[in-house]
């Protein structure tokens, strides 16, 4: 399967199933779009015709054109086959070793967000704190259900996690001091709407957390429009002072200025260019998660404007990097030597198998998009995994079970796409969220462009 | 090859028989 699009002046060739890109002048595009439908002198005489005031286009350089094409396929960079599905997965017997928790030390939080899917930090049920012994308990039962994997990774999430801070330090004294008898090392990640930040949390957090992710949606008005204290007040002037203080102190440390947008700021390049203006560097932004009722949730007359941001954004980014003033978007940040093997890529990010979300209680969930959902609790840190016939079906949760991604190009970049998502969307974890879809086939298309131009820069 | 620039990637067909270790971040 092979996708094709063309992008801030460059032409871009994706052979699907064997992961190559391929950056190609126009007539190249031309010929692999034609390649496997028409005969090679079918093709030379539609392009003789197409490129009839270009002289430098003659039957010999169509003829070579077409021989280069022919020699990409013949070593599996274009047009190759999927070997994947039936040959190589049985998702039935999956490996169900975890690897990673999110866990909720706080169901609680001090700010009032509108759209915060967590229902301002109560998960739908009683507001509750995390204690050390519970904590300890859900680090004890994921060294032991790690099987042979090293790299143990654990966020500290809410709520506000920041709200039960002597409990995540706790907890990170007691992981370091397993981590060396058990041959694990533990990553930590902090999520925090930033208003109880002070140099002591800073200085622990720039110690001990592998990543922090700062919660701020962007411009004054943008974020205080729905990022409200219980007294109904903007937070923005309480927490952008101490996010910069944050990340200076950070160095080189790895943060997330982390921003949802909404119908309201379909224009969200201009929150991200503000919070460049602020003085950070490492930006995410996502698509709210919310009811389709909901006024601030995204329409389908939105989505044409998303694409535009998406493509202003990495043109953006190319243009700020050749001036020597990049700057990271999480999506954007993809690694086409180093990326994921084609196991990650069919099986996705690992929610009811590897990755759980632990709640103040124990109680275990697929991830923390379905905390609160009586229906999708899988055991407590106490008893383990007790619904067994839940976990079975999150483990044959697959890019291959969805009909609708078989013949969709982004599949080995997406696995399918988020179930919590494709559950909220359609009532089914294998179902497709096709909102979702369009928005991520567009970030991946400007995140390889940028990759093309990047490759180009040397 | 003239009109066809390939940029560096990982196979993924290769990743087969190198790849599914895990420990890769969630």
């Amino acid at each position: 399967m092979v996708h094709q699009y063309k992008l801030n002046g460059y032409n871009i060739v994706l052979d699907i199933h064997s992961g190559s890109v391929h950056v190609v002048d126009d007539l190249a595009y031309d010929v692999i779009e034609l390649y496997e439908s028409l005969p090679a002198a079918e093709i030379t005489e539609r392009l003789l015709d197409k490129y009839r005031d270009h002289p430098d286009v003659t039957e010999a350089e169509i003829r070579d054109c077409l021989a280069d094409v022919q020699e990409l396929k013949d070593c599996g960079k274009l047009f190759s086959e999927d070997s994947y599905e039936d040959s190589v997965f049985d998702f039935k017997s999956r490996s169900t070793d975890i690897k990673a928790l999110c866990l909720h030390v706080a169901h609680t939080c001090n700010l009032n967000c509108g759209y915060c899917f967590a229902s301002q930090g109560k998960y739908k049920g009683d507001r509750a704190l995390m204690s050390f012994e519970v904590g300890a308990r859900a680090l004890d039962f994921l060294i032991e259900n790690s099987g042979n994997r090293v790299n143990l990774e654990v966020d500290f999430f809410g709520g506000e996690p920041l709200m039960n801070w002597d409990v995540v330090k706790q907890l990170v004294a007691y992981a370091r001091g397993r981590e060396k008898a058990c041959n694990k090392n533990f990553r930590f990640t902090l999520t925090t709407n930033g208003l109880l930040l002070n140099d002591e949390v800073m200085d622990f957090a720039n110690r001990e957390m592998n990543n922090v992710v700062l919660s701020l949606d962007g411009r004054r008005e943008v974020h205080d429009r729905l990022r409200k204290t219980y007294a109904g007040e903007g937070s923005y002037d309480l927490i952008v002072p101490k996010f910069q203080r944050f990340v200076q102190r950070r160095g080189e440390g790895e943060y997330y200025i982390r921003g949802t947008f909404t119908h309201g700021n379909i224009d969200f390049t201009n929150d991200l260019f503000h919070m460049l203006d602020l003085g950070f560097t490492k930006l995410s932004m996502e698509p709210v998660v919310c009811a389709p009722s909901d006024p601030y949730a995204l329409t389908q007359e939105d989505l044409p404007k998303l694409f535009e941001q998406y493509e202003k954004l990495a043109k953006e980014m190319v243009r700020r990097e050749r001036e020597g003033s990049g700057f990271t978007f999480y999506h954007y940040m993809i690694d086409l030597e180093h990326g994921p093997c084609v196991y990650k890529r069919v099986s996705g990010c690992g929610t009811g198998t590897e990755y759980l979300a632990v709640t103040p209680w124990g109680e275990l969930f697929p991830c923390h998009q379905f905390v609160g959902d009586p229906k999708y609790s899988m055991g407590n840190v106490f008893d383990g995994v007790t619904n067994r016939e839940l976990r079975e079906d999150f483990k044959l949760c697959n890019v291959y079970v969805r009909p609708e991604c078989r013949d969709c190009w982004a599949k080995l970049y997406c696995s399918g796409g988020c179930a919590a998502n494709a559950y909220h969307a359609t009532g089914d974890i294998k179902g497709v969220y096709e909102y979702g879809c369009e928005l991520f086939k567009k970030r991946m298309e400007c995140a390889i462009m940028i990759k093309a131009a990047e490759a180009e820069m040397g | 090859m003239k009109r066809i620039k390939t940029l560096e990637t990982r196979d993924l067909k290769k990743s087969l028989n190198n790849g599914g270790c895990g420990e890769c971040q969630t």
